[in-house]
């Protein structure tokens, strides 16, 4: 399958395959008005699989939901055709606004406007919790 | 400017000092009863409390301050949906320090974030409640003299007993603490207190059902109420109410020196036969929790 190279944009390689929806969907992508490819189950020398993202266009990329999410990606900046910058997004210590806390105990299911704000509390197990009532993000 | 959300907001020094201050109004009240003169401590009660409540209230007029507030959410303007943020923000304008429990847990966590004025977390939810914590350190310390190597029974309800998270919490920074956790399988102690407390700094603790066979090894048990309010399933709570019930032929082999401790209200999980024994500390527990709170708020206050 042949998908056109882009000019300026960004590419998010190295997706876990199967992941690129969700992907799309935290990255709120759907609101964005150029084009958009999702390649899924391209073939991968090291995971057998995998899937790829390409905006054409240069976006502000949400790192923390890529690390949270999917912390193998990588994720090429295109200028002029050119891979300008590379980078491997590493797990955020802090989630603001990514995911809402799911415990019905918690403060921040009732009080409005509320910033849902998770933190990191185990890098190894790659825990979350949620600073209000520090239940564990699922 | 200071809160208290959770008992790990203090260091042990800072408990230290605590103690040091309540320990000296137990033996010269005199001194602290004009510290607090025009100040006001708001109590702000979302969730129905009466000792917490009252001894707030009576720590705060003993230290000759005045007392504002409301004992229920449905005479606040919560009953019309006002944000726990609204609250504080209109609150903070009248008090100097506010001490508020809220049945949502992390509550006061948002009230700090918006309050002009000390927040002192009486309780939200399942989740914390350190100066009930702070009523049982200094009861501790002055039944056994200090924390180290003790071996702490915790009772009954440790999945939504917030009073054993904050314990827990406090009492591991102490060298040579063990915890025996004894329960339902329903209600072990949640899986973040237990990794990221007992796991994490090494602990030495066991989980068992059998209240009688733990006894011997206890210095300190201590009891908690099987909490109706914290159940979504009626039949959940009438299953697990009467797991465990402290009588006096159960502390048969107990050690001489047990401490026994219960947060309050107590439903029936200790007799009231319990209560004549000398080793019953909890109605103890009461009062130092009015001279911890009085001590709390003179150190947020700064008051000198």
């Amino acid at each position: 399958m042949i998908i056109d190279s882009i000019t300026d944009g960004i590419v998010i390689d190295h997706i876990t395959s199967g992941m690129s929806m969700v992907l799309y969907k935290y990255l709120n992508l759907d609101k964005l008005t150029c084009s958009v490819a999702i390649i899924k189950n391209a073939p991968s020398s090291k995971n057998g699989k995998k899937d790829i993202i390409k905006i054409d266009r240069p976006i502000d990329i949400d790192v923390d939901v890529l690390g949270y999410l999917d912390p193998g990606v990588s994720v090429n900046v295109i200028k002029n055709g050119e891979i300008v910058k590379k980078f491997h997004p590493e797990l955020p210590e802090k989630l603001v606004d990514v995911i809402k806390c799911k415990n019905p105990r918690c403060i921040s299911q009732d009080e409005q406007e509320l910033v849902h704000i998770f933190k990191l509390t185990d890098r190894e197990n790659r825990i979350y919790r949620c600073i209000y009532c520090e239940s564990k993000a699922k | 400017m200071r809160h208290l959300l959770d008992i790990l907001d203090l260091s042990t020094d800072e408990i230290d000092s605590l103690i040091s201050t309540a320990c000296d109004i137990i033996d010269d009240p005199d001194k602290y009863a004009e510290k607090c003169r025009r100040k006001k401590l708001a109590t702000l009660f979302f969730e129905p409390s009466t000792r917490t409540r009252l001894s707030f209230e009576a720590a705060m007029y003993e230290l000759g301050g005045s007392v504002l507030g409301f004992s229920e959410s449905s005479s606040s303007s919560t009953a019309k949906g006002e944000s726990v943020s609204d609250t504080i923000k209109v609150v903070s304008c009248y008090a100097d320090i506010i001490a508020m429990r809220h049945p949502k847990e992390g509550a006061p966590m948002v009230a700090s974030m918006v309050s002009g004025v000390p927040i002192i977390n009486a309780g939200d939810g399942g989740h914390n409640h350190p100066t009930q914590t702070l009523a049982d350190l200094l009861t501790i310390y002055r039944e056994k003299g200090g924390f180290e190597d003790l071996t702490v029974g915790l009772c009954g309800d440790l999945k939504f007993g917030r009073t054993v998270h904050s314990l827990i919490n406090a009492l591991s920074r102490y060298a040579g603490i063990k915890f025996v956790l004894i329960s339902p399988d329903e209600l072990k102690l949640p899986d973040y207190v237990t990794n990221n407390v007992l796991i994490k700094n090494n602990i030495p603790y066991e989980e068992t059902t059998d209240l009688l066979e733990a006894m011997p090894k206890l210095d300190i048990l201590y009891m908690t109420r099987v909490q109706k309010e914290r159940f979504f399933n009626e039949q959940d709570y009438i299953r697990l109410k009467d797991s465990y019930i402290l009588s006096p032929d159960k502390l048969i082999d107990a050690k001489e020196d047990l401490c026994i401790m219960h947060p309050l209200p107590r439903v029936n999980e200790i007799s009231v036969a319990v209560d004549k024994d000398p080793r019953a500390c909890y109605f103890k527990q009461v009062l130092n929790g009015k001279y911890m709170r009085m001590a709390l708020i003179l150190k947020l206050l700064e008051v000198e």
